[in-house]
């Protein structure tokens, strides 16, 4: 076995540490310990944490997971910051709300940074949670800005995804129209004292309902007959949609903290119930292998098509000599580009 | 392989003094840079900056001290990281650092000391220097 998996296993946490670098960096020795760590996974609770810049993910990470601390399990929390697009350089800033869970072993704290591809991030993204759920910790929180595509698929990775909003930061529902309101399982209102809660809440709760008018007739029709005949009902209620829920936090002073939890239990408590786990894991290794294979196709073609054909290639569409699809069709049929040769 | 990756650097502010504007230009200059910089705020205690050192991964420790407690706080913090097994994560020091320490701070083993005023680009590449020294070292 790889020794970094092996000193991973025991508990290690540098090699930890190490093994998420190599991971990000795509360096050679990660693909064997991720191979020897993949066994020791499967049993981590995986939470997906985005929404808009200022909405206090960070801090609500911090007082979710001293919550979950003081129950006895342990957390890890890789937290995803944008990469400047100009320099390539990032800043990495989520552990200034985090400081609280410093010098407490049963947390490991990693920040990442998005780097380039969407395709990149989201295997790193990947491989990284898998190396987190491998060393044994019970929960593995990924906190990302939902500011645009990448972000949100990375929270897509996770069993539970809670979308943090906080009342006053302009228009509400704009802020939540960019296709991130459909794969929350919980929506949080953070910042819950602030002016505006109740616009808010109005907002995402109308969201909701054109979001998820199937399940909420649904819904409505089990509670009705929950009245009348509880027993036989229970079941069918097990069968339901999950339906996102509402929680409002104060993540600075803890309050709503509790309900939080409440509601995360819920759905792995709904995850577990009917297969719903397994049918969630069945699409995400889909969505995963396709995304890989994706990368690695790629790779490999562009491996194939020199530099100079493609920047010829380039030249020819924009003197709209060639529409761009034929360009494609051109490279897959494995033609290679001749006329300046000749 | 190793000069393509983004260096990752920890910009720490120890000690109890609440000035972190210079440590803010210089995670901004760094991230210019094309550095991934973890910026972990003020007041960190020793063993928060180790910590974070270690989680993180990085390749370089930069601390801004103006509090004038560096020659307390600097010895406890290499001697805390090298106790994690960082011995090899190299620190280098921003701030208000009389000449007459220079000497022991560069024995304790400060790579690099830098005043107010100094070049944000000459750090970036001071840094680039000590992290391609430790790849040639270490081939990993």
């Amino acid at each position: 076995m790889s020794g970094l998996a092996t000193q991973i296993l025991q508990g290690d946490r540098r090699a930890l540490a190490r093994l998420l670098t190599i991971v990000e960096n795509a360096r050679e020795g990660g693909d064997h310990a991720l191979a020897a760590l993949f066994p020791h996974t499967g049993h981590a609770h995986i939470i997906g944490i985005t929404g808009p810049p200022g909405a206090g993910k960070s801090t609500l990470v911090s007082a979710l997971t001293k919550a979950v601390r003081a129950q006895g399990k342990t957390v890890a929390i890789l937290a995803v910051d944008p990469t400047s697009p100009f320099s390539g350089g990032a800043i990495l800033g989520d552990r200034i709300r985090m400081r609280d869970l410093s010098g407490d072993s049963g947390v490991f704290i990693r920040s990442m940074a998005t780097r380039g591809s969407l395709g990149g991030l989201a295997r790193a993204a990947r491989d990284a949670v898998r190396i987190l759920d491998a060393a044994g910790f019970d929960y593995v929180v990924v906190e990302t800005v939902g500011a645009g595509q990448s972000e949100v698929e990375i929270a897509r990775m996770a069993q539970t995804v809670l979308v943090v909003e906080a009342p006053g930061m302009g228009d509400d529902v704009q802020a939540i129209k960019a296709g991130i309101l459909e794969i929350a399982d919980i929506l949080v209102v953070n910042k819950a004292d602030r002016p505006g809660l109740d616009n808010t809440i109005r907002a995402l709760k109308l969201m909701l309902e054109l979001g998820h008018p199937a399940s909420r007739s649904q819904v409505s029709g089990h509670h009705g007959a929950m009245m009348s005949t509880p027993a036989p009902t229970m079941t069918s209620v097990d069968h339901a949609l999950w339906i996102p829920v509402i929680v409002q936090t104060v993540a600075t002073d803890g309050r709503g903290i509790d309900e939080l939890i409440g509601a995360i239990e819920a759905h792995q408590a709904h995850l577990r119930r009917n297969g719903h786990l397994r049918e969630l894991e069945q699409r995400q290794i889909e969505i995963e292998l396709q995304d890989r294979l994706r990368e690695a196709l790629l790779t490999r073609l562009l491996e194939n098509i020199s530099a100079q054909d493609l920047s010829t290639l380039v030249e020819r569409i924009q003197q709209r000599h060639m529409p761009p699809h034929e360009a494609v069709d051109m490279l897959l049929a494995g033609l290679r580009f001749e006329p300046s040769e000749e | 392989m190793s000069s393509e990756r983004p260096i990752r650097v920890l910009i720490g502010k120890p000690g109890l003094d609440g000035h972190d504007r210079g440590a803010k230009v210089i995670a901004r200059a760094l991230r210019d840079a094309g550095m991934e910089v973890v910026y972990t705020g003020l007041r960190q205690t020793p063993e928060m900056i180790a910590e974070a050192a270690l989680q993180e991964d990085v390749d370089v420790v930069g601390l801004s001290i103006l509090s004038g407690a560096h020659m307390a706080l600097v010895p406890r913090i290499r001697e805390v990281m090298n106790s994690s097994g960082l011995e090899d994560v190299p620190l280098i020091i921003g701030g208000i650092i009389p000449d007459v320490d220079k000497p022991s701070l560069e024995a304790m083993g400060v790579r690099g000391i830098f005043g107010p005023g100094a070049n944000t680009e000459e750090i970036a590449g001071f840094i680039r220097t000590l992290v391609a020294a430790k790849d040639k070292d270490a081939p990993a």
